[in-house]
């Protein structure tokens, strides 16, 4: 069929329909590893990794004309800024409320215990992680499948893909 | 039945390293690593490690894609095979002295499944109670030893930081 179109914009018709079934199960998979990350196996950089590899799908069905649309990079280093930042804020917070850096401040009681919300500031460290996963793997994966090395000569030379 | 497994598994991913290496097409090359990679992960879980078995099937799947992405879109799918002999003799006797060391260190290791680690055994006791979390690695990796993943996540904010700046696409002024 018309396989200049299906090249810039992404891939065959099957491979969007599927994509646009899974993609929102796969995010929320992720976001549950990254909240459960205190209760079961997983935590913010598993978490991170599949929400990243969500916006990969995305990119590798439909082009990247529309997932630029959901996260353009501005945002993504935005992302990827506040949540290093955010980590480094709480482990500050520690500092300032107890005197110890990294103290866990939230205190945690036997009743909380296997809730969701126990663990005190592991949830935030997890979530925080998790932002600045997704956005800096993501940010990686588009600047690496936009740019291509050329050699020029006896230079190599990195161009704008088309 | 264990441990055997585990050593079937490893015979296995020497095998895959061989196959990556020795392929003359980097396609097949780049699946062979994967194929490394997943039976590493499933080795992590045979061993009862499920955080970092999830850990390494995921950015396993991701790093695949993006290998196969980049050697998909190269034109390069055969590698020219120049090897000379005196590296490779240099190769092999080094890699005999390493085995002979290794043999060694091994040798004098404690055995499979045995706990020699004093400062595991706090965790596993006061860890639910110190820190709420119910998932001790969690509670170790976020709490105990913040510090440890505060220097990992700089160094990976580092590293994405040094190849945005260098793949970006507006040439500097």
């Amino acid at each position: 069929m018309n396989d200049e179109k299906n090249i810039s914009s992404g891939m065959s018709e099957v491979v969007k329909t599927v994509c646009n079934i899974v993609e929102g199960f796969i995010f929320v998979f992720g976001c549950y590893i990254v909240l459960y990350g205190q209760l079961s196996p997983g935590g913010g950089f598993a978490g991170g990794v599949i929400l990243a590899a969500v916006f990969i799908l995305i990119m590798l069905a439909f082009g990247k004309e529309r997932v630029l649309k959901i996260m353009p990079r501005k945002r993504g280093a935005f992302i990827e800024a506040l949540g290093a930042l955010s980590f480094l804020a709480v482990a500050w917070a520690g500092l300032y409320v107890s005197g110890i850096f990294f103290k866990n401040f939230i205190p945690t009681t036997a009743a909380s215990h296997f809730k969701l919300m126990s663990g005190g500031t592991i949830l935030i460290y997890n979530i925080a992680i998790a932002l600045k996963v997704m956005a800096g793997l993501f940010l990686v994966f588009f600047v690496l499948s936009i740019t291509r090395v050329i050699l020029e000569g006896d230079k190599l030379k990195m161009v704008k893909k088309q | 039945m264990t441990e055997a497994m585990i050593f079937f598994l490893m015979g296995l991913m020497i095998l895959g390293s061989i196959i990556a290496l020795e392929s003359k097409d980097l396609l097949s090359s780049v699946i062979a690593i994967g194929a490394v990679g997943f039976m590493l992960s499933v080795i992590f879980l045979l061993l009862r490690a499920p955080d970092i078995a999830i850990v390494q099937v995921v950015i396993e799947i991701l790093t695949l894609i993006i290998l196969i992405r980049v050697t998909i879109s190269r034109d390069i799918h055969i590698i020219g095979d120049t090897r000379e002999f005196l590296p490779f003799a240099l190769n092999m006797v080094l890699l005999v002295i390493f085995f002979i060391i290794a043999a060694e260190a091994i040798r004098n290791m404690p055995a499979f499944g045995t706990g020699v680690s004093k400062v595991a055994f706090p965790y596993l006791s006061r860890g639910l109670n110190d820190t709420g979390s119910a998932n001790i690695v969690t509670s170790v990796i976020l709490d105990y030893r913040a510090y440890d993943t505060l220097g990992e996540a700089t160094v990976l904010f580092t590293a994405l930081i040094g190849a945005i700046t260098i793949l970006r696409r507006e040439a500097k002024k």
